[in-house]
């Protein structure tokens, strides 16, 4: 490599390639919370997918890991500029959950315990893109991470991998969610750097 | 409603906001309507943004991101906001 060009990529030298632009990589995680902590036990915890019928589609702790739990090792990337690499979670994958499910929408709401919610299109949840996490780090996810069970979407910034995940709302328009509301971006692709409006 | 102004009409008022110690001020709730000084809400702030909310019932009142060359400020949980002149 030309001295020139040494000086030209000067402070990017050391990128990783796998850290999307304005990132710094970080080996523990940081918690954030927008609000109080939902304690929900999996004795209690339930999950519904709404489509357009209003009907509901539920599942009990349970049966949603009788879908099948999967190994899956992704980076995360949250918008407040941290990522972890090569994290190990277990989670059933989205495309199990959605077999039996009909939608003619193509967009999603998801809805947190405690009132959170995100929104993501359908496309970005199937396809092996997207799980409901119960386990990271050779572990159940603490309550502070989003136990018992999180959204993961390890594609778009961590926000939209919403905590204490209870239910998905198919939705025809792309309607924004908590921080989508409030000055993020709706969709969020960390490699286009899509954080805010 | 047939007649509405733009959101121009709001710059002399919002002007005011950000000239006085908006913490001082009181702000109602719109989902219990506890009236508090904004003081009193409860703040996270290990977030993406900063998020107030309702030291009664954890309604979201105000938000606030920054980012970096704007400041998007969010008042949709409060019904209304007292200032002292
Ligand atoms: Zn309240």
């Amino acid at each position: 490599m030309s001295f020139v060009t040494r000086g030209f990529s000067g402070r990017r030298r050391e990128a990783d390639p796998r850290l999307p632009p304005g990132q710094t990589l970080v080996q523990d995680w940081p918690v954030l919370s927008a609000g109080p902590t939902p304690q929900v036990d999996t004795a209690d915890w339930e999950f519904t997918i709404r489509d357009e019928t209003g009907a509901d589609h539920r599942w009990s702790w349970d049966e949603l890991l009788a879908l099948g739990v999967e190994d899956v090792t992704v980076d995360i990337h949250c918008v407040t500029h941290w990522s972890r690499l090569d994290m190990a979670w277990r989670g059933v994958s989205l495309d199990k959950v959605f077999e039996n499910v009909e939608s003619e929408h193509e967009y999603v709401m998801a809805h947190s315990y405690g009132g959170y919610t995100t929104n993501v299109p359908l496309e970005d949840l199937l396809d092996g893109k997207a799980w409901i996490a119960t386990e990271a780090d050779g572990g159940p996810l603490d309550p502070e991470h989003g136990g018992p069970a999180r959204l993961l979407v390890p594609h778009l910034y961590f926000w939209k991998s919403a905590k204490w995940l209870r239910g998905l709302t198919m939705m025809p328009d792309n309607d924004p969610g908590f921080w989508e509301q409030y000055g993020y971006h709706l969709y969020g692709d960390p490699w286009k750097e899509e954080r805010y409006w | 409603m047939t007649h509405h102004l733009d959101g121009n009409v709001l710059a002399g008022a919002l002007s005011e906001v950000f000239r006085s110690d908006v913490t001082a001020a009181r702000g109602r709730c719109g989902g219990c309507g506890r009236t508090a000084p904004i003081a009193e809400a409860m703040v996270w702030t290990d977030a993406p943004g900063l998020v107030a909310r309702c030291a009664s019932c954890d309604r979201v009142l105000a938000t606030v991101v920054d980012t970096g060359d704007r400041v998007i400020l969010s008042l949709a949980g409060l019904s209304a906001v007292e200032l002292r002149r």
